[in-house]
């Protein structure tokens, strides 16, 4: 049977829309209403490639404006990592795309690795994005979530070394999580300046290459073709979800 | 029977940054290779004899140090004990802010950055920031806490006539964790040229160990002062616990010695979450602004806010030496309330003459307490900073 992390490998080599790189919308679970959430995962799961489901978090240092206050909403709704687990267990239907868990180090850690990777494995869950943890603290929490066939998935950013590169890129399963700019999510890209940057990136590892941090619109998405395996669009969603936009349609028209 | 081997107290941090199970380096990756490159260039300067004699010579000519260890005559008839107060609040500034401050900032200078940016909380270490960088020539930035602008206002202008831009943070609580927030963020974003002159012993490795180094001259003054003045090494040693960098100044050169170690934390208004800022008294070990450290968090490891009367110690986490303190038993900790502080801030200045900054009276009223306990005793009292920075505090003390 392949393991939750090849899967979401898969779905990123074998995106719906052939020609395209695959796209993974990120939200923030309970923006801007706990009681959309389901409904929007579920909607994303038929156009996009894989999901980033974030964990809002009291003080999101990697995040800019726009992701901290959608933060801080969701959490004066009262969402929790475990009402987020709970709510993608008992979803109406199997979402149809892999789920990827995005969370600073500190509320896993409140919840317990153990029990963390049971209720992620029940909820779908193929792999984690911890930002604030890095290669050199997160042994113990890779080591664990591998053994469960789970993905750890790496950032690098351009300023990443290429032998510290090669360390993060090993192994297979999963994405590297390149950061297209060197800042926090939320400032302008511009594809032209990146793709040699992705192409490096994409030398020194065997697994799926995803972009990341200030993709905003199609033009961003196709402009990656060639250079990475996937686009993930974290600020301009929510950005249109704040202004009461339809996400679903928001993440279709960036791959038409 | 073998007895315990006794902790190395030199051998922390490790070369993971660790100070037993604390610490570490919780960065996102693209400041991972900034905080490599920090300690590298901490370890050089470090062993730069030139670099030393040029800190030594700014502490000494421009800090105005050693600062002095005056008897407390008066707390002493008062107390039944023998006190006395180690004056950081005679450095340049006003508080032991700025020897770390200027410490970074001739290390920024080292590194060829080309600006500066900082946190503050009370506005003590914006202020040593502000008068660090002026001093070695470097543009600087500020973030405060909107709530700090407001009742540390007179420190936003001593901070603004030396030519640093204050930005007031709104998000979050408004305080010194927003405030580290935005701060890192700014370093998030320009990592190469930014150097973070963090100001207390928190933060990822290296900046506990480098805050450390940059604070001990606190203790390793006091000590000879003390053998110098009474013949002998005090019986404790007390000192306000905010983020921890005064504290473990104070405490580090005595490690060894048999002295006994007591941090004050803030008790606010009371036990309940949200009404004080005593981290290591009723937090939970987690992860904030890099560091695993004792927290205060919710059960779902949301981090919380707190509440102290002092601007300098409102702070939700804690630097993780303390944690390891605590932890072994080195150190132990004690926390005093908002009330008990200012009664201590009043008593400092009747009977001392010295008005005393409030996070500085906790460790006065934390000494009190200890000596009515433990009569008969010779306690070393950190004076971390003069209180000129308080009075609309203080005003709105009276009012309330
Ligand atoms: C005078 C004074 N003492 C103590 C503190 C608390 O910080 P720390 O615990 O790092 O010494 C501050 C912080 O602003 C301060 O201004």
């Amino acid at each position: 049977m392949t393991s939750p992390a090849q899967r979401l490998a898969d779905a990123i080599r074998h995106p719906k829309h052939p020609g395209l790189p695959a796209v993974m919308p990120y939200v923030t679970s309970g923006f801007p209403t706990r009681d959309g959430f389901a409904e929007l995962v579920l909607g994303l799961s038929d156009v996009a490639d894989a999901i980033e489901i974030g964990v809002p978090f009291s003080d999101p240092m990697a995040d800019g404006p726009v992701i901290q206050r959608s933060s801080r909403i969701a959490l004066d709704g009262g969402a929790t990592l475990a009402w987020i687990l709970e709510t993608l267990t008992s979803l109406p239907r199997k979402p149809a795309c892999p789920l990827v868990l995005m969370s600073y180090a500190n509320p896993l850690m409140a919840f317990g690795y153990e029990r963390l990777v049971d209720a992620a494995l029940a909820a779908g869950v193929c792999g984690f994005i911890v930002p604030d943890m890095p290669w050199e603290e997160s042994e113990a929490f890779r080591v664990l979530i591998a053994s469960r066939g789970l993905a750890s998935i790496q950032l690098v950013t351009p300023v990443t070394p290429d032998d510290r590169l090669s360390k993060l890129g090993q192994g297979e399963g999963g994405f590297v999580y390149a950061v297209t700019v060197t800042g926090i999510t939320g400032a302008a890209m511009e594809p032209a300046e990146i793709s040699s940057y992705l192409d490096r990136v994409r030398s020194l590892t065997g697994k799926p290459v995803c972009a990341g941090f200030g993709i905003r619109t199609a033009a961003h998405v196709r402009a990656l073709s060639g250079h990475a395996d996937g686009a993930i669009v974290g600020t301009a969603l929510i950005e249109a979800l704040g202004r009461g936009e339809d996400g679903v349609a928001f993440v279709r028209a960036l791959v038409a | 029977m073998t007895t315990p081997t006794p902790i190395r107290w030199s051998d922390w941090p490790d070369a993971r940054g660790r100070f037993g199970p604390f610490g570490g380096r919780y960065v996102p990756e693209t400041l991972f290779p900034a905080v490599t490159r920090l300690e590298e260039a901490a370890v050089d300067a470090f062993a730069d004899p030139a670099f030393m004699a040029a800190l030594d010579a700014e502490l000494r000519d421009w800090v105005g140090r050693p600062t002095p260890l005056t008897p407390a005559r008066g707390l002493s008839r008062l107390w039944g004990a023998d006190v006395w107060m180690k004056r950081e609040d005679l450095a340049h500034t006003g508080a032991h802010k700025i020897n770390n401050a200027l410490g970074q900032a001739l290390l920024a200078k080292r590194m060829g950055a080309a600006r500066v940016v900082a946190e503050t909380g009370a506005g003590q270490h914006g202020v040593a920031t502000a008068a660090a960088c002026a001093r070695v020539g470097l543009p600087c930035v500020v973030y405060m806490g909107a709530v700090d602008v407001k009742r540390q206002a007179p420190n936003v202008r001593r901070m603004q006539l030396m030519g640093t831009e204050v930005r007031a943070v709104t998000a979050g609580d408004a305080t010194l964790r927003a405030a580290i927030d935005e701060a890192m963020r700014e370093w998030v974003g320009d990592p190469a040229r930014t150097f973070y002159v963090l100001g207390s012993a928190v933060g990822p490795h290296p900046y506990p160990w480098l805050v450390r180094q940059f604070q001990r001259i606190i203790g390793v003054e006091a000590r000879a002062q003390m053998l110098k003045q009474t013949g002998s090494l005090p019986d404790v040693a007390v000192a306000c616990v905010g983020g921890g960098s005064n504290s473990i100044g104070l405490f580090h050169p005595f490690l060894d010695d048999a002295v006994s170690l007591l941090g004050i934390e803030p008790g606010g208004r009371g036990r309940g979450l949200g009404e004080h800022a005593a981290t290591l008294t009723y937090g939970r070990p987690g992860v904030l602004h890099g560091t695993y450290s004792m927290l205060l968090q919710d059960a779902d490891g949301q981090v919380v806010e707190t509440h102290s009367v002092s601007a300098g110690l409102d702070y939700s986490a804690v630097g993780p030496e303390h944690a390891f303190l605590q932890e072994t038993g080195r150190a132990t900790y004690d926390v005093v309330s908002d009330e008990e502080a200012m009664e201590a801030l009043a008593e400092l200045c009747a009977h001392e003459g010295i008005l005393p900054a409030v996070e500085s009276a906790h460790a006065f009223a934390g000494a009190r307490r200890w000596a009515k306990a433990n009569p008969g005793k010779r306690i070393l009292v950190g004076l971390s900073g003069r209180g000129d920075k308080d009075l609309p505090i203080l005003d709105a003390w009276e009012a309330r």
